[in-house]
């Protein structure tokens, strides 16, 4: 899936508020200005770790469910089955905690495969 | 039927006529057709819907990038399957080749196809578990079998990419 950024869902984590002008050097030497960003968002937001939690799903196969894990995570074959185990035992795991950003693209990701993937934000 | 990997691609010969169809089904199978269950499964919530605001988000940014990526993969099975076209009604067995670089869109298109059958007929864990279920009776029979037999080729090709 792509990787590319969207508008909306997944720019919150990168913009935080800025203060004064940005100045950007291109490959070409020239200088750009930038002007600063008014959008702001709490602390809370940006800060606090979000969770991407697999869910239980009959219909996936086990092996179809390892080798997403493997694919989306980079996790070696061992680590991708212990929480395909767990999420099928357990009804859930959770895969990976972090930003915002990077959060929402591996469950889009895992959507693309057809898991039943949420993002959740630690409390 | 027989089924061998081959360099290039996943060869599935002796197909009877009944297989041949159920793999003709796959393209029409994976379409939800406005089945709200179905529609729900595929196109999952991204976070608890008190998330209002991302799963807004994700509803106008996200989902019509996966509509297309699973209409991809539908369509490019559906060009697969036309080596299956011609003479519906002979009896005789066909062969079916399943190019390498296509084994991850018929993965996404079985995939489809089993998730949307199984919402469209509500079938329990259990259900699911059954593999010893004949084909030959009610029509829940039957989509029960097509998706052990979609699973059976999804496990095959699973097998062939891990090498």
């Amino acid at each position: 899936m792509s990787r590319e950024p969207r508008r909306g869902v997944g720019c919150r984590a990168q913009s935080k508020e800025t203060e004064g002008t940005t100045h950007i050097l291109d490959e070409t030497g020239s200088v750009t200005t930038a002007e600063p960003t008014t959008e702001t968002h709490s602390e809370e937001d940006i800060d606090l770790p979000w969770q991407v939690v697999v869910h239980n799903d009959p219909v996936n196969l086990m092996s179809y469910v390892t080798m997403v894990f493997q694919r989306v995570f980079g996790y070696p074959r061992e680590k991708a089955e212990r929480h395909m185990l767990e999420v099928h035992h357990k009804g859930h795991s959770v895969l990976w905690a972090g930003m915002r950003e990077p959060a929402e693209l591996y469950v889009q990701q895992l959507h693309g495969y057809l898991l039943l993937a949420t993002l959740e934000k630690i409390s | 039927m027989e089924i061998c990997r081959h360099k290039d691609h996943i060869e599935i010969s002796e197909l009877d006529p009944f297989l041949a169809e159920l793999l003709r089904q796959i393209p029409a199978s994976a379409s939800p057709d406005g089945v709200l269950a179905a529609e729900q499964r595929l196109f999952s919530s991204p976070a608890n819907r008190k998330e209002t605001e991302l799963c807004a988000e994700w509803k106008v940014y996200v989902e019509p990038e996966l509509r297309r990526l699973f209409q991809s993969a539908t369509e490019t099975v559906a060009a697969d399957l036309e080596q299956l076209n011609g003479n519906e009604k002979s009896l005789a067995n066909r062969t079916l080749r399943i190019p390498a670089k296509h084994a991850d869109a018929w993965l996404s298109a079985l995939n489809q196809a089993r998730l949307v059958i199984a919402a469209k007929n509500n079938f329990t864990e259990g259900e699911l578990g059954d593999h010893l279920r004949s084909p030959i009776g009610s029509r829940r029979d039957l989509s029960l079998f097509q998706i052990n037999f979609y699973g059976f080729l999804q496990e095959f090709i699973l097998r062939d990419l891990g090498g």
